[in-house]
């Protein structure tokens, strides 16, 4: 078997002095989408904040198609191809919507024009919109810039914070939509996720996370259909 | 109407000019560094002095003294930077505002030693007639000063609309911490503002100097108006300064004016005041400066 494209392997770490992982371990495998899913303070956003290297690291590994990639510079792990949608603040509200996107092909030599073009086929809301201001757009239109710039990088794993957070309903079955699209043409997603249920629908995996450690894994739909899984992390 | 033109409103543009290339680099820093860098006047200062050998020494034209100025106060910059705000860049800003205060200390006292604390100039003696078309009569030098002024705004213009670069700056000023995720080298963001305000600086104090004379404490007399200009035009915001500045060089002219008889409407001692004056009423009623919206 292959490395999985994506693996936290026993990861401990936190901010300051004290650990707010206590060894997660999770795997993300070619063409799935990974929902990391728990109750407040588990965790979650800490265990995508490690994989980019956000979170001082005390044990544990972290690699890309099996190669150890712990403890990298941003600017590294933005090169051999991964993608961070953080929660908020994720769009430069000043800047045009192009010049969002022409950012998030910062790190890169490449002409960004014709990838921008590729992202405006996917989100056409953004295409209308590419010279206004991001800061001016919906919470909806604002996510989907969020998103176009992360993947402007071709990533190889795309890392969303709570991507629905703070969006209207229709707006959070749009986002939820898009990362299924996203994930269809080829990108593996580890995400996470307050709206659990929808977040598992789309989802090929989930991970429970309490306590910063790992309580339950299994199959999306599994999740989905067991009963004490619905009642403590699904809202009933 | 002649008066007007030729005393009142081309020596406002002139000052105006001034003031805005200054404002640019204070309002620049600013939204990158996020601390107000009081060692602004004293670096157009140090320019002025940079430029003396090469315009008296070497003989050569103010503006090429303000072009090796530019290269050189981006040199003493970028090592200020690297010894002075680089450790306290992770601290609170108001740190990096103190040490400022002290570097525009230490870079005045550093010239009273270095050249003396007698007024110098870059002409030495001979006066160059004005031009005259008509009625309208200006200096030769004053056509210089605002013309290069404009093709400078016109650069930081392009520099912030046109280059990634440029574009890398103004995400940095909207968030430094996405620019980070995002794979900006902040590091390099900030040198490069440096560069760009402390150039602008540079050719801002040699033309402060050529329009008038050399003295240890010219940019520290600029700073008060160079303060106002920012405000006014909403801090951080360089096209707000150049209007900002714009405003405050033409107003402290104007206001000397016989607007009403024959008398000027304020001494021209007060000139600075207006620019207070203006700089306190703006802090009262439009804190966020004058333009609402784009930062820039």
């Amino acid at each position: 078997m292959s490395a999985p494209v994506l693996e936290l392997a026993d990861v401990s770490g936190g901010y300051g002095e004290a650990d707010i992982l206590h060894g997660v371990s999770l795997t993300v495998s070619a063409g799935e989408i990974v929902v990391v899913i728990g109750p407040n303070g588990a965790g979650k956003s800490s265990a995508i904040k490690a994989v980019f290297g956000l979170l001082r690291i005390s044990s544990g590994e972290i690699r890309l198609a099996g190669e150890n990639i712990t403890g990298l510079s941003t600017e590294k792990l933005i090169g051999r191809g991964i993608s961070y949608v953080p929660q908020t603040g994720n769009v430069f509200p000043n800047l045009s919507v192009e010049e969002n996107l022409e950012l998030g092909a910062y790190t890169s030599d490449e002409d960004w024009r014709p990838r921008a073009g590729e992202i405006y086929d996917m989100f056409p809301p953004l295409a209308e919109r590419r010279r206004q201001a991001a800061g001016t757009l919906s919470g909806g239109e604002r996510q989907m810039v969020a998103i176009g710039r992360a993947l402007m990088v071709k990533p190889k794993v795309l890392l969303l914070d709570e991507p629905t957070a703070g969006l209207s309903p229709a707006f959070q079955d749009d986002i939820l939509s898009i990362a299924s699209d996203i994930n269809a043409s080829g990108v593996p997603i580890l995400m996470v996720e307050q709206n659990a249920k929808q977040a598992l629908e789309i989802a090929d995996r989930g991970y429970i996370l309490v306590d910063g450690r790992n309580r339950l894994e299994d199959a999306a739909s599994v999740l989905l259909s067991r009963a004490d899984v619905a009642e403590m992390f699904l809202g009933g | 109407m002649y008066e007007f033109v030729n005393f009142y409103l081309i020596p406002g543009l002139v000052l105006g000019s001034i003031y805005a290339l200054g404002a640019i680099g204070v309002s620049m820093l600013f939204s990158i560094l996020r601390f107000a860098h009081f060692a602004h006047g004293d670096m157009m200062t140090l320019a002025a002095y940079l430029a003396l050998p090469v315009v008296v020494g070497l003989g050569l034209h103010p503006l090429a003294g303000a072009a090796a100025a530019a290269l050189m106060t981006s040199v003493v910059a970028l090592g200020i930077d690297k010894v002075g705000y680089q450790p306290v860049r992770a601290r609170p800003t108001i740190v990096s505002a103190m040490v400022s205060l002290g570097i525009a200390l230490m870079i005045r006292s550093a010239i009273q030693v270095g050249y003396g604390v007698k007024t110098q100039s870059y002409t030495t003696g001979q006066i160059t007639p004005p031009l005259r078309f008509d009625w309208l009569i200006v200096q030769e030098r004053h056509i210089w000063i605002i013309a290069s002024s404009m093709v400078l705004m016109l650069a930081v213009h392009l520099l912030l609309s046109r280059t990634r670069a440029g574009k890398a700056m103004r995400a940095m000023s909207d968030s430094a911490e996405l620019a980070q995720l995002t794979g900006i080298p902040t590091e390099r963001v900030v040198r490069l503002t440096w560069v760009v305000g402390a150039s602008l600086a540079a050719v801002a104090g040699v033309f402060a100097a050529w329009d008038t004379f050399l003295q240890t404490m010219l940019g520290w007399f600029l700073l008060l108006p160079i303060f106002a200009a920012t405000i006014l035009g909403g801090i951080g915001r360089p096209y707000g300064a150049m209007i900002g500045g714009l405003v405050i060089g033409l107003a402290e002219e104007l206001s000397t004016y016989p607007w009403l008889g024959t008398e000027p409407l304020i001494s021209p001692g007060y000139k600075t005041g207006v620019a207070f004056a203006i700089m306190v009423a703006i802090l009262i009623f439009r804190p966020h400066g004058l333009f609402k919206g784009r930062v820039f």
